[in-house]
């Protein structure tokens, strides 16, 4: 998590701003090591209880069972970090995958990686609907997304309707792609962390990846800075889309039965869950796709430890809102004491 | 408080002095006339495919499938015009369902279990209020949380179990209407309580706060208007309203599970947004929110009377939600793509900024 946040190697301008910036470096590398520290004492606690719990096999239980969610953050992260949101996603999953698992099917021997290409062009199709309608209609994405959650519900079920995908229709290579390990750990959670640590590096080191931050924090000053903040956004909503196309033929791959309940009906709010809980400011301007894939794997690791404690499952829920509830609660005592200390420091500096 | 609400809406929405004279006639005729047609429309389209749209049992039906919704949507709408929003309404429609399954398994009295029920609502509510305006906190953040802990306190209480064979005393309003009438009780109680929020938020001085904060919560707090107290009232009314509204869908459906209501929160956001309320606050009526009600369920219910897929109702709804935001925006978006249109072709300067989606 250090790596995302390391201190930018600039010469020591002015010894206030430098302290203050300091602060700023340590309280957000707080949030995220406050999230794995939960995580920490989370494992640790229901592995003295139940050591089944960290066993090799359940570890790469859990790992594979967080990929796809944590995968969808990263693209949900880019949106809401432009102080936006992305609630289609789970419909872009649903119909994405049907229609990408229902390949193998319909084209005999059809290659593996050519229909994951399809999973990402149909979520790029829709994400770039939505990312042309905010940007340029210049409605609120919330409005936008919540229509095209229902209108592409609305035609997956028309397009799926009572049939399902069957796992006897899908090869054996696509159905063994959450199976597969590499020195234990899943070559489905390496795959996945990879794409998420370059998403990381893009949005903290690429101009265009910065500017998203410089929109959320500021919408009217990032255009009165002269950033094209329109084709940024759309950018944005188009990998999200694409992402969750992604999403989708992973799913497909992983429960290979598919009909109109993939991703259930929840998907999108526990996507969005984690990403806030990973320390992403809903309206915008600051976290990172590391913090949200830690928050998957935070309210995953929950699932599982509840499982494995005996505990219900009925419990997931509530836990998982009231960490929530929590993790954001924190934030904001968090930056309201260092407010408090930058402007202290700034104003004895000042005099 | 949010920082997602541009601040130069202020300056446009009309300082909230009494709703005829606030309004002018042009405004009326933009967004609600519209929808009316809509409503309409739907109307003869729901005729002309079925000779049962406008029979009695049908009516009755169409309010006992949207009532509980068209209820939500009432403080849902407050909300959304004072500028915040509150997803966690199904969830807590959920809860109560399961408390009023789970007491009444422990064989309580019914009207004991009503005081629980009603009680479960305020708590709801208040933690909800109280963690936007007293922590300071984002509704949508909290209320997506809520949304997750009320729906799993639910899970909590019921479990796997299914709680049925409620008196029919009660569950007997799933099936006749109010006093021998077509009118389905939840209808009735929305008819009512869209009165009472109708002359609360346009001729009361709370009503006029309302608009005022969600214009611009910072005029209204240096004008002394309470933003905090309102804001969680409006929660906590809220909360109240959603716990009756899952007690109605209970003893409808003669069933307490723990999915009751699951996933309503987008509906009833849905139909609040195409009765023409801004998501960003300070603007849209209770006249607007009853049409958008109508088209809602008039859509659903037009669809379930034809071969097509019910469950494909979602399509038409989000078509009209997206008309709803675009349509008022029309003059502006073609004077902008105009502009763009003729800025590429003079090449003055490259690429035109646009803003973000909040305007």
């Amino acid at each position: 998590m250090s790596t995302t946040l390391a201190p930018p190697r600039e010469p020591p301008e002015a010894p206030a701003d430098l302290s203050s910036r300091r602060l700023t470096e340590r309280v957000f590398r707080v949030r995220e090591t406050g999230i794995i520290a939960v995580l920490g004492l989370f494992v640790l606690i229901t592995a003295v209880i139940q050591p089944r719990f960290v066993s090799s096999s359940n570890i790469q239980f859990i790992l594979v069972d967080t990929s796809v969610y944590a995968l969808v953050a990263l693209g949900e992260t880019m949106v809401i970090i432009s102080r936006n949101v992305d609630l289609s996603v789970q419909s872009v999953l649903a119909l994405s995958a049907y229609l990408s698992a229902g390949l193998f099917g319909h084209v005999h021997g059809i290659p593996i990686p050519v229909v994951f290409l399809v999973g990402f062009g149909i979520g790029v199709a829709f994400g770039a609907a939505n990312g042309l309608m905010v940007s340029l209609g210049r409605v609120p994405s919330l409005v936008v997304t919540l229509a095209t959650l229902y209108i592409i519900q609305g035609i997956d079920i028309l397009i799926v309707g009572g049939n399902e995908v069957v796992a006897s229709s899908l090869p054996s290579g696509f159905t063994a792609i959450p199976n597969v390990t590499v020195l234990g750990i899943p070559w489905l959670a390496i795959a996945v962390a990879a794409v998420i640590g370059i998403g990381a590096y893009y949005l903290r080191t690429f101009r265009s990846g910065r500017e998203l931050y410089a929109i959320g924090s500021n919408p009217e000053g990032a255009q009165l800075a002269g950033i094209p903040v329109a084709r940024r956004v759309f950018t944005a909503f188009t990998l999200c889309g694409g992402i969750a196309g992604v999403g989708g033929v992973l799913w497909a791959a992983q429960y290979q039965t598919i009909n109109t309940s993939a991703g259930g009906n929840n998907f999108s709010l526990i996507v969005i869950a984690s990403v806030v809980v990973g320390g992403v400011a809903i309206f915008g301007g600051s976290g990172s796709p590391v913090g949200a894939a830690i928050g998957a794997l935070l309210l995953g690791t929950i699932n599982v430890a509840l499982d494995v404690l005996g505990i219900s499952s009925f419990w997931d829920q509530a836990i998982a809102g009231f960490l929530l509830l929590v993790a954001i609660t924190l934030d904001r005592l968090i930056s309201l004491r260092l407010a408090a200390a930058l402007r202290k420091r700034s104003a004895h500096d000042g005099t | 408080m949010e920082p997602d609400r541009d601040t130069s809406l202020a300056a446009t929405v009309d300082a909230p002095v009494g709703w005829r004279s606030r309004i002018p006639a042009r405004n009326m005729l933009r967004w609600e006339t519209g929808l009316g047609i809509v409503v309409l429309a739907i109307g003869v389209l729901g005729v002309s495919t079925s000779s049962e749209f406008l029979t009695g049992t049908n009516i009755f039906n169409l309010g006992l499938q949207s009532g509980e919704i068209a209820i939500m949507a009432l403080p849902m709408t407050l909300i959304i015009i004072s500028g915040e929003i509150d997803l966690s309404v199904a969830s807590i429609m959920g809860m109560a369902s399961a408390v009023l399954g789970y007491l009444f398994a422990k064989g309580w009295p019914m009207p004991a279990i009503f005081v629980v029920v009603l009680l479960v609502g305020v708590a709801a509510g208040a933690i909800n209020g109280l963690l936007i305006t007293r922590v300071g906190l984002p509704s949508l953040a909290v209320t997506i949380g809520t949304l997750g802990l009320y729906r799993g306190v639910a899970n909590i209480i019921l479990g796997p179990n299914t709680i049925s064979n409620f008196p029919t005393a009660y569950t007997n309003l799933g099936v006749n209407g109010v006093l021998g009438t077509n009118l389905s009780f939840s209808a009735a109680i929305f008819i009512v309580l869209a009165v009472i929020f109708g002359v609360v938020l346009h001729f009361t001085p709370v009503g006029r706060s309302i608009y005022a904060m969600g214009a611009s919560p910072e005029a209204a707090t240096f004008a002394g208007i309470r933003v905090k107290r309102i804001k969680t009232l409006l929660y906590i009314t809220s909360g109240v309203i959603c716990s009756l509204a899952g007690v109605l869908l209970t003893f409808r459906l003669s069933t307490a599970v723990n999915t009751n209501g699951l996933g309503l929160e987008l509906d009833v956001v849905a139909v609040v947004l195409l009765g023409g309320v801004s998501i960003f606050g300070g603007k849209g009526t209770i006249v607007g929110v009853v049409l958008g009600v109508l088209a809602f369920a008039g859509i659903s219910n037009a669809l379930l009377l034809t071969n097509f897929n019910q469950e494909a109702a979602s399509i038409p709804v989000g078509i009209l939600l997206l008309i709803s935001v675009f349509v008022p925006n029309m003059a502006q978006l073609t004077r902008r793509l105009r502009d763009a249109v003729t800025r590429r072709r003079h090449a003055a300067p490259p690429a035109p900024a646009m803003g973000s989606g909040h305007d």
